[in-house]
């Protein structure tokens, strides 16, 4: 099982390190809508929109880079993990993969905001923290979402329509997690019962996964 | 007749609740007579509730056992839960225009509804864009569970939590059965009961329609 998923693992990090497309294409898109907001507001953003802007070019980004996970490769090869891997660890390891694609991202977002829109968190590591979750959390329903909808013949229009109400608790959460650490560099109680909500919510998504997938993966 | 016992329970039980529901004595308060409302509106929730629960279970038999009768009863009673969501959303919007002053204000309570609802919906369009039959009932089960999941995260635990809501329930435990008067509560206990029973009704009805109109259609087809 471990070496199922490690060699899974590394096969999508060696197929997206010889190509560079998504990766590529996830960058120039954060920067191209960071850039619009920029000449948007003319540099009098304030802390909600500035917040408000973060998550949800996140969540495009995050979208955009998970819709691929289960149509870039031929039905044919699926066939053939199909008789070499347990569903389960096929699931893991693209939500492994996906969460580390989400947590580059997380950090090129981050920096792209810091270049153009500046700083405006005072609390660094609450909202670290909080990247972190989200990313984690963005990763694991959007994979789910995305092996769902590519059982569809229209995947991309789908993938949308099915993902925002099921990415709607982390958005909220989280935005309302950054919105703390906007004011405070503390742990407030408030914070710490999102945060837990957050890991609660994580914890419940990819449970459902690691046991709904091989239904899906069945064809 | 003696299976159908809960039809005519249900029958009674909304008779009294629409009946005495307006005769019965309500506490004095700032929103007078429409405190009568919740007999009604919370009703279509717990019905809507009832329905999708239904639905949850049939989607777990489906994937258990891949029998498709599951499949279609899953999908009748979300048509069914979305039904009584609206009429849910309808009534608490007559409500808050009355008390709030508006239709719709942002409070966790509304918008967990909202959003419980939109998951449904993807739901419906989720099953019409896979044609193959076998497939779509499998995808749609899964993304069922996830929808299931979402309710009650939205409807059960979020607007709890919530500390800026101005609608009922939020510290008092339950969204419902909050600090109500005693003489209510000998309608309010009834009514959702009636409500709950009436919509497994409707979807039983549903059910046998669709079982037997996919019936007739093979019938055709062989023809």
């Amino acid at each position: 099982m471990i070496a199922e998923i490690k060699a899974l693992f590394i096969k999508d990090l060696q197929l997206e390190l010889k190509q560079k497309y998504s990766i590529n294409s996830i960058v120039l898109y954060v920067l191209s809508t960071v850039f619009v907001a920029y000449l948007s507001y003319q540099g009098n953003i304030d802390s909600t929109s500035w917040n408000v802007m973060f998550w949800i070019i996140l969540l495009f980004a995050a979208v955009n880079a998970t819709s691929k996970s289960f149509v870039q490769e031929r039905p044919s090869r699926h066939l053939y993990y199909y008789t070499m891997a347990a569903p389960q660890s096929v699931i893991i390891a693209k939500i492994l993969y996906n969460s580390l694609m989400m947590i580059i991202i997380a950090i090129i977002t981050f920096i792209v905001f810091q270049l153009f829109l500046g700083n405006m968190i005072v609390g660094n590591t609450l909202f670290f923290v909080s990247l972190l979750l989200g990313a984690l959390g963005f990763a694991s329903t959007l994979t789910m979402v995305a092996a769902i909808a590519s059982r569809s013949d229209n995947n991309f229009a789908l993938m949308a329509i099915l993902s925002f109400p099921l990415m709607l608790p982390f958005l909220l959460s989280l935005i309302a997690l950054s919105n703390i650490a906007l004011v405070t560099a503390e742990f407030t109680p408030e914070a710490l019962k999102l945060l837990g909500m957050t890991f609660g919510l994580n914890l419940v998504v990819i449970m459902l996964s690691y046991i709904l997938f091989p239904y899906l993966w069945k064809e | 007749m003696k299976k159908n016992w809960w039809k005519y329970l249900s029958i009674l039980l909304l008779l009294y609740a629409i009946i005495y529901g307006f005769m019965v004595q309500v506490p004095d308060s700032n929103i007078g007579d429409t405190v009568r409302n919740v007999f009604f509106h919370v009703g279509m929730w717990f019905a809507m509730l009832g329905v999708m629960l239904t639905s949850f279970v049939n989607s777990l038999k489906f994937l258990s056992k891949g029998n498709m009768y599951n499949d279609l009863k899953a999908n009748q009673a979300v048509l069914v839960g979305v039904f009584f969501g609206l009429l849910g959303i309808i009534t608490g919007m007559v409500w808050a225009k009355f008390t709030w002053g508006e239709p719709w204000a942002n409070d966790p309570h509304l918008n967990g509804a909202a959003v419980s609802l939109l998951v449904y919906f993807a739901y419906l369009v989720l099953r019409s864009a896979i044609p193959d039959e076998e497939k779509r009932a499998r995808v749609s089960a899964v993304y069922n569970i996830f929808a299931f999941v979402i309710l009650i995260v939205f409807v059960g635990i979020l607007p709890r939590l919530s500390s800026d809501t101005m609608h009922p329930g939020s510290g008092d435990g339950n969204p419902a059965f909050g600090d109500m008067d005693a003489q209510m509560r000998y309608v309010f206990y009834p009514a959702l009961i009636g409500w709950i029973i009436l919509s497994q009704w409707v979807l039983q009805i549903r059910t046998r329609t669709k079982v037997i109109e996919e019936y007739i259609e093979e019938k055709e087809l062989n023809f």
